[in-house]
């Protein structure tokens, strides 16, 4: 191929026309209480990974709801699995356990 | 003698206004511009946050209006103070000496088709709130055809200082929740996005509403302004916004795009300010006596106002609004007129 001396950029932008419903649907089914998340960003902000890693439970849940799969499983690749999200979350989501649902689902596990 | 008291406006608040100064003992004579009392109200069919039937709360306030007179198809022609009274002329000719009055003319509704870059009368399927509560009282309107993506845009020409409104009109936010789950109930198969800027659920149980969107209705609410939307081939609608909460533009293609026109002053309500020569607050509404302590009291003595009329409200805020004004306009009566106040010595010692 010739070399023009620069390349496209892949678009940022979200398309929710290609979302994947069925996919996250069966998230939905084992982790209903995934709906009830208000992205306050309290998971995110106690997480003891996100001081040395990108991890952010807010993130990943907000990825998906954009389609991103892979996204959200890079958002959680470093959990400890520690419950200290789950403790402060005020819409009472067991997000410890959402984390190995979207890992499962998502391909990770 | 009997202190007339006038009423402009039978929406909630003039109503509410106009059955307790009734039983207070005061000569009521209430106008209203349309045919109906009511107000707005007419033009809900489901109230938030509990989805009542609005046909409930007019019932309740319609009951309580006996002996009130009222004018329909009548607006104020002129309305002058006097020393210690109004002398207003009606459009149907006939002249009432007030000794107090009590604007409640509530508000107008925002004119969509003026934020263009939504396309409100350009495009075949946008509609505002107030064409959706019509759609659920008559399930008849050629633009909601089955729609299986439907979007909500917050804020139309609310916190918008380039559409002559910085203010917030408080009811649009829990008034898109309460339709994108009646939305959702219509067309169970439809998914519906509400794009926000700040969800302001304030009332109480408004947040259990919002609760319920998403739970039960899987409502997914963007963080973002529409910026535009432009009409596809199939009169399908390109929606723009950004996802402010993952920093990256968001584009969706939607079946049916709902405007929530927000509260702006009434134009009617304006024009009795000019005769009386009062100035409205920069936001255009009227100006009252003191904003935290005296909200019914207009800047003019033995003139009040209720509800809307000094701001955006939501029912329950009308009527004890109106409740409020009923019990200032009863205080100034009785401490104007020395008869009014000897008539209720009287009838306190006769018990
Ligand atoms: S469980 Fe994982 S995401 Fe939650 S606080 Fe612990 S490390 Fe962070
Ligand atoms: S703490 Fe709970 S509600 Fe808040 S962002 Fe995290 S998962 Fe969502
Ligand atoms: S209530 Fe909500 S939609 Fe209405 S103007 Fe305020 S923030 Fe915007």
């Amino acid at each position: 191929m010739v070399d023009f001396g620069f390349s496209l950029s892949p678009s940022s932008r979200i398309d929710l026309d290609e979302f994947d419903r069925k996919t996250f649907d069966r998230l939905l089914a084992l982790e209903p209480d995934a709906k009830k998340c208000m992205e306050c960003g309290s998971c995110s902000a106690v997480c003891t990974a996100s001081r040395y890693t990108e991890t952010s439970v807010r993130r990943a849940l907000h990825a998906l709801r954009n389609g991103c799969g892979a996204q959200a499983v890079e958002e959680l690749k470093g959990c400890q699995f520690c419950g200290k999200c789950t403790m402060v979350c005020p819409r009472g989501i067991n997000t410890r356990h959402l984390i190995l649902s979207i890992l499962k689902i998502y391909g990770a596990l | 003698m009997k202190n007339n008291v006038l009423i402009i406006g039978g929406g909630p608040a003039g109503m509410e206004a106009s059955a307790q100064l009734q039983r207070l003992g005061y000569n009521v004579i209430l106008i209203e511009r349309e045919s109906t009392l009511g107000g707005h109200l007419n033009r809900w069919d489901r109230l938030f946050p509990e989805g009542v039937p609005a046909s409930e709360p007019l019932e309740a306030l319609m009951k309580n209006m006996n002996g009130v007179k009222c004018f329909t198809d009548t607006e104020i022609q002129s309305i002058n103070r006097l020393d210690k009274s109004f002398n207003v002329i009606l459009s149907n000719g006939i002249t009432v000496l007030a000794d107090a009055v009590l604007i409640a003319c509530g508000f107008d509704l925002f004119d969509a088709s003026r934020k263009e870059e939504y396309g409100y009368g350009i495009y075949d399927h946008v509609i505002t709130n107030a064409d959706l509560e019509a759609w659920f009282q008559s399930k008849s309107d050629d633009r909601i055809d089955n729609p299986k993506r439907v979007g909500f845009v917050h804020c139309v020409g609310s916190r918008d200082e380039k559409a002559g409104c910085r203010g917030c009109s408080k009811v649009c936010c829990v008034t898109a929740v309460k339709e994108a789950c009646e939305i959702k109930e219509a067309f169970p198969d439809a998914q519906v996005y509400c794009f926000y800027m700040d969800l302001r659920m304030f009332g109480r149980h408004y947040e259990d509403l919002y609760l319920k969107a998403q739970k039960d209705y899987g409502v997914r609410f963007i963080r973002g302004r529409v910026s535009e939307v432009s009409e596809n081939q199939d009169r399908s609608l390109l929606v723009k916004a950004e996802d402010t909460l993952s920093s990256k533009p968001v584009q969706i293609t939607l079946d049916l795009l709902v405007l929530m026109a927000g509260m702006r002053h009434s134009e009617a309500g304006r024009r009795i300010a000019d005769m009386l020569n009062l100035a409205p607050e920069d936001d255009g509404f009227f100006a009252v006596r003191n904003n935290l302590t005296a909200n019914q009291q207009a800047r003019m003595p033995g003139l009040f106002l209720a509800g809307a009329a000094t701001g955006p409200k939501t029912l329950p805020e009308s009527l004890a609004d109106a409740r409020s004004a009923a019990a200032a306009i009863d205080h100034y009566l009785t401490d104007i007129f020395p008869q009014t106040r000897k008539l209720k010595k009287l009838v306190k010692k006769n018990g």
